[in-house]
């Protein structure tokens, strides 16, 4: 049985996000896609709780229903102690300044006609949370500041910053509203490596300086989940298959996905991959419209065994809150 | 091993409104036979245009190949006129070049056999029947399922792992000598791109090819390459076996590249030292190293001296730095 936890911040419970297919001019419905399909799990206040998963496996697509952004078809979200699915849309609009999201792209989710002192200071107004301009100019100095950018340049465009300078004004403006989670969908990828350290760096810092901020950092990048996370939710065709402390997921992998991400990706260290097992993948990943029946992985999978194609597995507590969703692992 | 290409004092520039790039700023290398190389570095180093330039595939204007020498069974290269007969010959025959971009390197309106095909009949003198049996081996070959049935296909039918298959089979196709990947599994997922490295790693060691690597993954070349040349701001500021590079790196640039980069097996709690500053704008360099207003390490003889050139550290490894940096300065292994 899973522990109901009382401290997590985010509980999310059987959530699943399903688009329908639409076809004709009356758009009756054909199919759908389960983009999201039975996927629980909490996270602490504090805590960095990441999600891994490969293009199309419904990382984003979990992030953008926590937030609302999508409708989610069943499930429940619990932040902060309520069920915030069942709020109002006027509601959920005053609680998403205690939810924000830095975006991936930080070209195109800046507005390039807006000043960055706007684009950071808009939320303040739009939430209140300022009562007179001098406290507005002076709350858009303190978060420049804390995000390491100069001050003096809040008067500036978009186009004026460099491509990390950019992702440190999103992740400004995501903290403005001081909220206390923030998800993080592919924050650092259209990065160059030596500016990556710095903004995994900086997201770090101020997990360490503001109590209780909390992440969801979405990314496809395992090395640096792993560096940034407490705790790894994997992700494999809309299911999550394994949830574990970062730790454990790189020693003790139990997931047959799991082991094949982590072996995959290459680590920077030729003598380390020297003596490495590589597992190598058979086939792609199914077509979400129709997945494979049983365990969405059995098909690809190396231990399958006919079982698995009958029966969905659910996602287990090994212990240590070790969760993992394969028959084939026994507590 | 005997030296199969030979590149020196490779120059490209190009033109823009802001002033003149060197792009590629006198690079000199070697690619011997049967070998894999990689070629490493940021976005903007050169690593791409530098490749390309090889095969003069530099759209000119804006872009020019200013000077250097690309000697290559016995020839230069360069001095071949860019669509000349020549060149045609030596390019996607001799030397093929797997681009980035699956989804936009291959014709939508072609499908798979007839591009197969096309450098086939061209370079092979094959017939079209010839040519189409010869196309369903390399799908085979590449791990496309179905190949018989799926070679009528055109490019959208595919997904882009197996787009970049057919990409790979399409580099292989004319039996080259020298195959360039620039990025080729940069656009894909972990898991195919392991798969698709180590059909290439398989490929090139049955058909006795070289294969030049080009990825700003420090991984990627960590698992497959044998020798490496790191790039910065348009010049290789280190060379060296991989071995070599990855224990015993030398220049401060790569340095901080191995610093900064999180590890799969690593430490969570080391702290990733980030390179200071931005990348050199190329329009206006500085006379001296382009890496100094990054440089931890640098010294006073840095900033009056001009850009280093290449010199060897130890055995076939060189590295373009005044500093000259021992592995106790570097503190790589600590934390």
């Amino acid at each position: 049985m899973k522990s109901t936890q009382t401290n997590a911040l985010l509980d999310v419970k059987h959530l699943k996000l399903y688009f329908p297919v639409t076809r004709g001019i009356l758009r009756k419905q054909v199919a759908e896609v389960k983009a999201v399909d039975d996927v629980s799990f909490n996270v602490d206040a504090g805590e960095t709780m990441g999600l891994v998963g490969e293009s199309g496996c419904g990382k984003t697509t979990v992030g953008r229903g926590i937030l609302r952004l999508c409708e989610p078809t069943s499930g429940e979200v619990f932040f902060e102690g309520q069920d915030i699915l069942k709020l109002s849309k006027e509601k959920m609009r005053k609680l998403r300044r205690k939810m924000s999201l830095i975006f991936q792209d930080p070209y195109g989710s800046l507005d390039p006609r807006q000043s960055a002192g706007n684009i950071v200071g808009e939320l303040l107004t739009i939430h209140h949370m300022v009562k007179s301009k001098s406290e507005y100019n002076e709350r858009i100095q303190q978060l420049f500041r804390q995000v390491g950018l100069d001050p003096a340049m809040t008067a500036r465009v978009p186009h004026e910053f460099s491509g990390g300078q950019r992702q440190r004004l999103g992740i400004a403006r995501a903290l403005a509203c001081e909220p206390s989670l923030i998800i993080c969908d592919e924050p650092i990828s259209a990065l160059d490596v030596s500016i990556q350290a710095q903004i995994i760096n900086l997201l770090k810092e101020l997990q360490h300086g503001i109590k209780g901020l909390t992440y969801l950092f979405i990314a496809h990048d395992l090395s640096v989940v792993r560096h940034i996370s407490d705790r790894i939710a994997v992700m494999y065709l809309g299911h999550v298959v394994e949830i574990t402390d970062s730790d454990t997921l790189y020693r003790n992998p139990l997931h047959p996905y799991t082991r094949a991400l982590l072996s995959a990706v290459p680590i920077a260290d030729p003598f380390v991959e020297k003596n490495r097992e590589h597992i190598l993948l058979k086939g792609e990943v199914p077509s979400p419209l129709n997945p494979p029946s049983g365990c969405a992985f059995h098909p690809r999978c190396t231990e399958a065994i006919p079982e698995c194609s009958k029966v969905t597995p659910r996602l287990e507590d090994v212990g240590n809150r070790h969760e993992v969703a394969c028959i084939r692992v026994k507590a | 091993m005997a030296v199969l290409l030979e590149v020196k004092n490779l120059e490209t520039q190009f033109k823009t409104e802001a002033g003149l790039v060197k792009a590629v700023d006198g690079i000199s290398y070697h690619i011997n036979e049967h070998e894999i190389v990689g070629v490493v570095g940021e976005s903007g180093c050169g690593k791409s245009v530098s490749q390309l330039s090889v095969l003069q595939l530099i759209p000119s204007p804006p872009g020019k190949i200013a000077g250097g020498e690309v000697w290559f069974e016995g020839k230069d290269l360069l001095k071949y006129a860019a669509n000349g007969s020549k060149m045609r010959g030596i390019r996607g025959s001799k030397i093929s070049i797997i681009f980035q971009e699956p989804m936009t390197s291959l014709n939508p309106v072609m499908s798979i056999n007839q591009q197969l095909s096309e450098a086939m009949q061209l370079h092979l003198g094959l017939n079209k029947a010839d040519a189409r049996k010869r196309a369903i081996e390399l799908l085979k070959m590449v791990g496309i399922p179905a190949a018989e049935g799926r070679i009528d296909d055109y490019p959208h039918q595919f997904s882009g792992g197996m787009r970049q298959r057919v990409m790979i089979a399409m580099g292989l196709s004319c039996n080259p000598k020298l195959i360039i990947a620039d990025e080729p599994t940069t656009a894909l997922d972990v898991t195919t791109q392991a798969v698709l490295l180590k059909l290439m790693k398989d490929m090139v060691n049955r058909l006795n090819t070289s294969l030049v690597l080009v990825t700003h993954n420090l991984g990627v070349v960590a698992r497959y390459a044998k020798r490496i040349y790191v790039m910065y701001a348009g010049r290789i500021v280190e060379s060296g076996t991989t071995e070599d590079i990855f224990a015993h790196p030398r220049h401060p640039y790569t340095i901080g590249l191995l610093k900064c980069v999180p590890r799969l097996d690593g430490d969570r709690n080391r702290k990733l030292v980030p390179i200071k500053g931005l990348p050199p704008n190329l329009v206006c360099m500085p006379p001296n190293c382009a890496f100094l207003p990054r440089c931890p390490y640098h010294i006073e003889q840095c900033k009056k001296e001009p850009w280093p050139p290449l010199t060897t550290v130890r055995d076939k490894h060189e590295a373009a730095c005044l500093v000259h940096l021992e592995d106790k300065d570097l503190e790589i292994n600590a934390n």
